[in-house]
């Protein structure tokens, strides 16, 4: 797979199709890739393409867009969302990429293969939903379901939204997964004491970083209001009860029904904080309150909520149901 | 250096009896930038304004905050009295201290320390207040009045003798409304038609007046003064220009077992029909659900024996796009469903009718010609029992809280004219309270008491069912006599409740008008403003405001006209400068402002900036301040704060906020 990718970037690259090419190499360790830009044929030697590529390249198009020329850009079923939505607000300029989809079974999650009881891990080979792992004592396989990424257990499925061409490998007949909102759905069946003491736990161990700002490919502000010195929220220091109580609930508020459900901000968060649950909250409302919508499944439909229609549900049936 | 003076009102006892006014003069003094404050009794008055005139004069006031009622009653004297004094007006703020505090508290302590925070945000708001300059916008004279009612019409031919063009809008084929189906009126007895089908020719023939039957309103843009309204005109399917009315075409047509929704589905009318004979216009329209000719292609005889060759198969819908200065809302009211009542045995028994159903049985032109009969068998009745009260004052969930306030009167009309007509006939009349105040009207109860014998039972019934002999059975309580009732009846009567008219909440949401829980639209202020709605521009007429009877739906349709003419008489408004602006260095291009603004004010444009020695071109958003509303949307769907209210500025409430919080 990855051989194949590389060869078909240097034949874009060659051509003249695309000035340079946008896709993934090994990080600090083995288990962590990094989206990288790649400007010639041999720097692609570099070029990386395995389970633990879970970074969503479409938010580096915003950069790549400002550059002369056009960029090559991989992208998983999921990333085309988030570069679809891009593409709707004006962020990205599409004559400028050409993407190549590429498939996905579901990128993994070292932590999680660590709590499987796996120390000192020297390789992970996966072969097909097997993950074998090798480790200074010996090896062990591993089921893939039981250490993906959290937001890969609520695939959207194999289809990519947007492509100029797909790799080998892609399945767009792959159904999504079920169960998406049931964390949220028992989140919301709390006392609300029980759900503020959940969320207190968890956002109390905000340091602040912006890792999962700096990721989400919602969050594209040219001026983040977080950097803002005309509001009192731009600060870097976790010194207050701020981070705790309105940080994440901001932030979950500027990009709801613009999330795509990309599930970046859980998987960069250093603290392992459910990010994601907060937006998919908003997701499941926006779906009950206005009808199915999934952001950035095309690039000019009007998103329910800056949208208006005589359908809308009326504000007191907002508040009943809290 | 903000130098701010603050002047706490009385406002008689509203305020003071409830706040300590010259503690909070007292607390208030004490807060950075305040250099001036005083109490007194009635601020809004010409002394009350004189201080603060003088104040801003000899303190050198550079913001002034006010702390009395709500803004909506008195920002506008207070910020001409600013203006006056030489200050930008735009540089007043109110602290609502009566609306939000007095009135809603009994305590005085805690009410004065509330006091004390509002005013408190109100001189951090005013702190970051700049001057404003308001615009000006033209005023195109023309009216559009929705609904063609006697409210409709009386609302249409005021504005029109004052010399405005009107356009009236009414989604069935003819103008005349509930009051074309009524047969007799209280507390005269006039006759329905005779006094309206006059004012039906005459808003026909105006020539300042322009009527769209068959036509709805499909959206409404702009704003007071400048609206465009486009206006579906649906197909009749016959050509007004061409009919002659003759009315061949309806005596032809072979579909007659259509229910014809004029006589409440108590007789029936042909595919191809004008809803009565005195319709304005007398045009026909096709009903395409009934006609042969649409269902299968066949038939076509309206077509053929219409010698003017009106009939048009091929007509379509047509959206027209209009603008107007004003508008009107006069859409009317419809009874309820009576699908929960099942008690009164409305939908199982031919002889339970509403009162609007017995309208059209005693008009003249309705479904027996008048003739009060039994509509199981056509027999004479002997025994008409009426029930007041069916779905009105009703708490539970299937009725309506509010008093429909015309059915005693009918009642007691329809119950005289029965006895009148057929002194056999004994009528009983079931009630919870008869409410008759209006002139003439106790009178007129009395009349069918004392003269008709009308028997009224103080009550209300459990229960209409049928009797062996197939007679109506019913059950109520005498609550004076208090005993069960059971009596035989042949025709029983349900005073209906009335409610707005099922698309006015639509129409609401278009004109961005508000209407209470129950759909009627709500007044600018209940008692100094009942004839305009909140949203400037958009005037209230008849029952879509409350329930109301003829006489009052006429008065208020004649106020309605002359705020109109007032608001069309004018060259130019002016403008709010309160409006949005866009910071093209922290506008990132996305978009969201521009899609939910309701005004269409906001478009897109390629520019070039400078970001702290970046050059490059941005596509940032840009505020047409004349079509900006200042309602703040974008500022909220904004995500990156680039969007800006002024007047309302994000920092100015995060100030308000702090101030609260503090």
């Amino acid at each position: 797979m990855q051989e194949k990718l590389v060869s078909r970037a240097k034949e874009l690259l060659s051509d003249g199709t695309v000035v340079r090419v946008l896709g993934w190499r090994k990080g600090d360790t083995d288990f962590s890739a990094e989206p990288a830009f790649f400007e010639s044929a041999e720097s692609l030697d570099e070029f990386t393409y395995d389970g633990f590529c879970g970074a969503n390249l479409s938010k580096y198009m915003i950069k790549a867009s400002k550059e002369e020329g056009k960029t090559l850009v991989f992208l998983k079923p999921c990333d085309t969302y988030s570069f679809n939505q891009l593409i709707k607000e004006h962020r990205v300029d599409r004559e400028k990429t050409y993407i190549v989809g590429v498939g996905c079974d579901g990128k993994l999650d070292i932590e999680k293969i660590r709590e499987a009881g796996c120390k000192g891990i020297t390789a992970v080979t996966e072969d097909g939903d097997t993950i074998k792992v090798a480790t200074v004592y010996g090896d062990k396989e591993l089921k893939r379901e039981d250490v993906i990424l959290e937001r890969c257990k609520a695939c959207k499925g194999g289809k990519h939204v947007a492509y100029d061409e797909l790799a080998e490998g892609c399945d767009e007949e792959k159904p999504a997964k079920e169960g998406r909102f049931e964390l949220v759905e028992k989140l919301e069946a709390m006392a609300p004491e029980e759900r503020f003491a959940f969320w207190q736990n968890e956002l109390s161990r905000c340091i602040r970083c912006n890792a999962c700002r700096n990721v989400c490919p919602a969050c594209s502000c040219i001026k983040c209001v977080f950097d803002n010195d005309r509001y009192d929220t731009a600060q870097k220091a976790n010194t207050t009860t701020f981070e705790e109580q309105m940080f994440h609930i901001i932030r979950a508020f500027h990009v709801a029904g613009r999330c795509t459900d990309c599930g970046e901000c859980s998987r960069v968060c250093p603290q392992h904080i459910p990010l994601h649950l907060l937006n998919r909250k908003f997701i499941k409302d926006i779906d009950e309150f206005y009808g199915e919508y999934q952001a950035g499944e095309d690039t000019d439909s009007r998103a329910p909520l800056t949208n208006f229609t005589q359908e809308d549900v009326e504000p007191s049936i907002v508040k009943e149901r809290g | 250096m903000q130098r701010i003076g603050v002047f706490v009102c009385h406002c008689g006892t509203n305020i003071a009896a409830t706040v300590d006014v010259k503690k909070v003069v007292d607390v208030i003094s004490k807060e950075p930038g305040v250099v001036h404050a005083e109490d007194y009794q009635y601020m809004c008055s010409e002394t009350g304004q004189q201080k603060v005139i003088d104040a801003i004069q000899n303190e050198h006031l550079t913001g002034v905050v006010i702390c009395s009622c709500s803004p909506r009653m008195h920002e506008g004297t207070f910020r001409k009295a600013a203006e006056k004094a030489g200050l930008n007006p735009y540089q007043l703020e109110i602290a609502n201290i009566r609306e939000q505090c007095s009135w809603i508290h009994k305590d005085m302590e805690e009410a004065t320390e509330k006091a004390v925070i509002l005013a408190r945000a109100a001189v951090a708001k005013v702190m970051l207040d700049t001057p404003l300059t308001p615009g000006e916008s033209r005023v195109v004279k023309r009216a559009l009045v929705i609904g063609g009612g006697i409210a409709g019409i009386q609302t249409a031919l005021d504005i029109a003798d004052a010399g405005y063009e009107v356009d009236i809008v009414e989604k069935t084929p003819s103008i005349g409304g509930r009051m074309s189906q009524l047969d007799k009126t209280f507390p005269t007895l006039d006759c329905s038609s005779c006094i309206l089908t006059p004012r039906m020719g005459e808003v026909n023939a105006h020539e300042k007046i322009n009527i769209y039957t068959y036509s709805e309103v499909e959206s409404v843009g702009g704003f007071v003064g400048d609206f465009k309204v486009d206006i579906r005109k649906k197909a009749r399917y016959v050509d007004m220009d061409k009919c002659t009315g003759c009315g061949l075409c309806q005596e032809k047509c072979p579909s007659k077992k259509n229910l014809s929704e004029f006589n409440r589905g108590l007789s029936n009318r042909t595919a191809i029909y004008t809803p009565f004979a005195q319709a304005v216009p007398n045009v026909p329209v096709i009903d395409t659900a009934n006609c042969i000719h649409f269902k299968t292609g066949k038939c076509g005889i309206c077509s053929k024996v219409c010698a003017a060759g009106a009939v048009n198969y091929d007509q379509k819908d047509e959206v027209i796009t209009r603008e107007y200065g004003a508008i009107v809302v006069a859409t009317g009211f419809d009874t309820i469903s009576l699908d929960k009542f099942d008690e009164y045995y409305y939908n199982q028994s031919k002889d339970v009718i509403t009162s609007l159903e017995m309208e059209r049985l005693m008009n003249a032109a309705g479904p027996t010609g008048g003739k009060v009969v039994r509509l199981s068998n056509g027999e004479h009745p002997k025994d008409i029992v009426f029930i007041q009260c069916v779905g009105s004052r009703d708490v539970t969930c299937r009725g309506k809280s509010y008093c429909s306030k015309i059915c005693c009167m009918y009642t007691a009309k329809q119950a005289m004219l029965v006895r009148d007509h057929y002194p056999d006939v004994n009528v009983h009349v079931f009630y919870i309270d008869v409410r008759t105040p209006g002139k003439n009207f106790d009178e007129f109860y009395r009349r069918a008491v004392e003269e008709f014998d009308v028997d009224y039972i103080k009550g209300q019934v459990g229960k209409v069912s049928e009797a062996p002999n197939g007679r109506l059975l019913v059950q109520g309580s005498d609550l004076l006599d208090n005993r069960q009732i059971k009596m035989e009846a042949d025709l029983v009567v349900l005073a209906t409740a009335i409610e707005p008219s099922k698309d006015a909440r639509k129409l609401a949401t278009m004109l961005t008008a508000s209407m209470d829980t129950n759909d009627f639209f709500t007044e600018a202020h209940a008692k100094l403003r009942p004839v305009e709605s909140p949203t400037a521009g958009v005037f209230l007429s008849g029952v879509c405001q409350g329930p109301k009877d003829i006489p009052e739906t006429v008065a208020q349709a004649g106020a309605a006209a002359v705020k109109v003419v007032g608001l069309l008489a004018k060259d130019k408004l002016t403008t709010n400068p309160c409006t949005a602006e866009s910071n093209p260095l922290f506008c990132n291009g996305c978009a969201s402002c521009e899609k939910v603004c309701p005004y269409g004010a906001i478009s897109y444009e390629d520019r070039q900036v400078n970001d702290h020695g970046i050059r490059e071109t941005r596509h940032v958003a840009v505020v047409n301040g004349a079509l900006c509303h200042g309602c703040g949307a974008c500022t909220v769907a904004c995500p990156s704060g680039a969007m800006d209210l002024k007047g309302f500025s994000n920092r100015q409430i995060l100030a308000e906020v702090d101030a609260i919080c503090r």
